[in-house]
């Protein structure tokens, strides 16, 4: 066909978006008939409301048109509108705006699934991970004021990467309560572990299985606190830093004494303590991650911390 | 000397194919405009970097796509495995070696080709595009090494990616976030291993290759640089010194009112 000959038709169609609206509601009440009746409802009105607005819009042209569009033209004006309506109408613009709109619906609906899927179950709390409680055994095998290298599994299902550390010292009696500082050997720079800067006396190492799970004790004398091996961070034997890039001290170990047995039951993080032993004065938060701060002006840029 | 009869009959026979395969597809309209483009004349070693990044590349691709028959992303068996490849298996401590080390030389060598591209100003307009593209394969290339640097599952890898983990985890804000969904829970386990085994080996290499060809894409559309002990324009001889792509030095201002 000649181009020339069909552009005049072109002008007289009046295209209308409107019958995607109508494709929507039929679709809903197709659904609906297998689903429940008030869908069908609901895709009815759809029709009718996008129905009546797209008989509206292609029979404008056979309706009188309004007052002020017969008045007298502001002729340049007006024919610069007139052409926009007719590139926005044409078949092909139609056809353009149909195809880049279906893709991207496709596209969303391929790709969504995927994200949500790789994004957010890292989020999903009781991952089975920290299954915290591990009997550390009875109180009348800690000595007062030994330090002992604790080693045990959180969840021997995992394999290695469950093993934890911790530092372990029986303070004597608070108050008639049994006192420990349990301190955990996760550095709170970057993550490595610390190790305690003194002699450890592995000959002396005793293992108590009484528990659901083996856990090891090799008795050391942090002399010199603790320090980090990856960037050199130091901590005294409370757990506070002094010198290096650590931001907080040491997290800690909850622990509750049930039957006479030391039990690990959480953990939580510090920002200081003061004092030393029983006495000690722990400013205590919720977990967080290694390298964040719990507090001081810096605790801003942390404003929400994943569970874990 | 004008062509024998004999001669005659060869190339026809070598061109037929070709020439088959050419009005079917444009496939060696393609190649020749790909491959026979003016280049400066003033071009030298350093203009290889590029392409010597490139075969880096696809050294990692192949080796890496013949290492996962044999490795297993699985806590209980990866460092196993990779003990296996490299001690049991035929030429495995070669292929192994070959992407473990190859690792390094294709980030040397991105390091390198960058630093060809500052010091011969060849990242200047028009060529802005193409450095950007350049900066965002040099970050996934990063990211490569990242997530493959714990897949031997060893005590190194281990806490190199714990505290690699911890760094991403101090951004503000997002930080924590951005760790969760790298550890794909809140601590280092088998679904880590797993993470980064198809990072390592889908998204990222797709992500790689995609952009690689972009990159192409770019310095086939604009040309190579003159570099800067080149000819200038006033010095240039019409014949042998025309650029590949004429608006490249005589640029239409981009805002001529017309």
């Amino acid at each position: 066909m000649d181009q020339s000959e069909h552009v005049p038709e072109q002008h007289a169609q009046v295209l209308s978006l409107w019958p995607i609206g109508v494709a929507v509601g039929v679709a809903f009440a197709l659904v609906g008939l297998l689903v429940s009746w008030w869908i069908v409802a609901v895709g009815a009105v759809i029709i009718v409301l996008f129905g009546t607005a797209w008989i509206y819009d292609v029979t404008r042209d056979r309706r009188p048109q309004p007052v002020a569009a017969a008045g007298p033209p502001a002729a340049g004006e007006q024919i610069e509108r007139a052409s926009v309506v007719e590139h926005e109408t044409s078949r092909k613009g139609f056809l353009s705006a149909m195809t880049l709109g279906l893709g991207a619906a496709i596209g969303a609906i391929v790709t969504i699934p995927p994200l949500v899927f790789a994004g957010l179950p890292p989020f999903k709390k009781n991952q089975g991970f920290f299954d915290v409680d591990v009997d550390l055994g009875p109180l009348r095998d800690f000595e007062e004021g030994q330090w002992l290298v604790t080693h045990f599994n959180m969840n021997p299902a995992l394999g290695d990467v469950a093993e934890r550390t911790a530092y372990v010292r029986f303070n004597g009696d608070l108050e008639g309560e049994p006192s420990f500082t349990i301190i955990s050997n996760r550095c709170v720079h970057l993550g490595c572990p610390v190790q305690a800067n003194g002699p450890m006396t592995p000959e002396q190492k005793r293992t108590y299985a009484g528990g659901r799970r083996l856990v090891t004790f090799t008795p050391v004398l942090p002399a010199g606190g603790f320090g980090c091996p990856c960037h050199g961070g130091q901590y005294d034997t409370e757990g506070n830093r002094t010198a290096g890039p650590p931001v907080r001290a040491l997290d800690r170990w909850a622990y509750k004494v049930v039957d006479g047995r030391l039990r690990l039951v959480g953990a939580y993080s510090v920002n200081e303590v003061e004092g030393t032993g029983k006495d000690a004065n722990i400013g205590k938060y919720r977990l967080a991650q290694p390298g964040i701060h719990v507090d001081g002006v810096e605790q801003i840029l942390y404003p929400f911390i994943p569970p874990s | 000397m004008p062509k024998s009869e004999r001669r005659k009959q060869v190339e026809t026979v070598v061109t037929y194919p070709l020439d088959w395969i050419e009005e079917r597809t444009g496939w060696v309209g393609a190649i020749k405009y790909f491959l026979f483009r003016k280049v400066p004349s003033r071009t030298n070693w350093f203009h290889t970097l590029g392409s010597a990044t490139l075969t880096a590349f696809l050294v990692q691709a192949i080796t890496g796509i013949i290492l996962a028959m044999y490795y297993k992303p699985d806590p209980d068996s990866a460092y196993e495995s990779i003990q296996f490849i490299t001690n049991d298996l035929t030429w495995g401590w070669l292929v192994r070696g070959m992407h473990r080390f190859g690792a390094s030389v294709f980030i040397i060598l991105m390091f390198f080709h960058m630093a060809r591209v500052f010091l011969f100003g060849a990242y200047k307009y028009p060529r802005e595009v193409n450095w950007m593209v350049g900066a965002a394969l040099l970050i996934l290339g990063m990211f490569e090494g990242f997530t493959g640097y714990l897949l031997p599952w060893d005590q190194t890898s281990y806490w190199a990616s714990v505290v690699g983990i911890n760094i991403t985890g101090t951004g503000p804000f997002v930080g924590p976030f951005l760790a969760n969904i790298l550890k794909a829970g809140a601590e280092i386990d088998g679904n880590t291993l797993s993470r980064f085994y198809s990072i390592h080996m889908l998204v990222l290499p797709a992500a790689i290759a995609g952009l690689i060809l972009l990159h192409l894409w770019l310095v086939i559309r604009l040309g190579v640089s003159n570099p800067p002990w080149g000819p200038q324009p006033e010095e240039m001889d019409e014949d042998d010194e025309a650029p590949a792509r004429q608006g490249l030095v005589q640029p239409t201002p981009r805002s001529n009112g017309k």
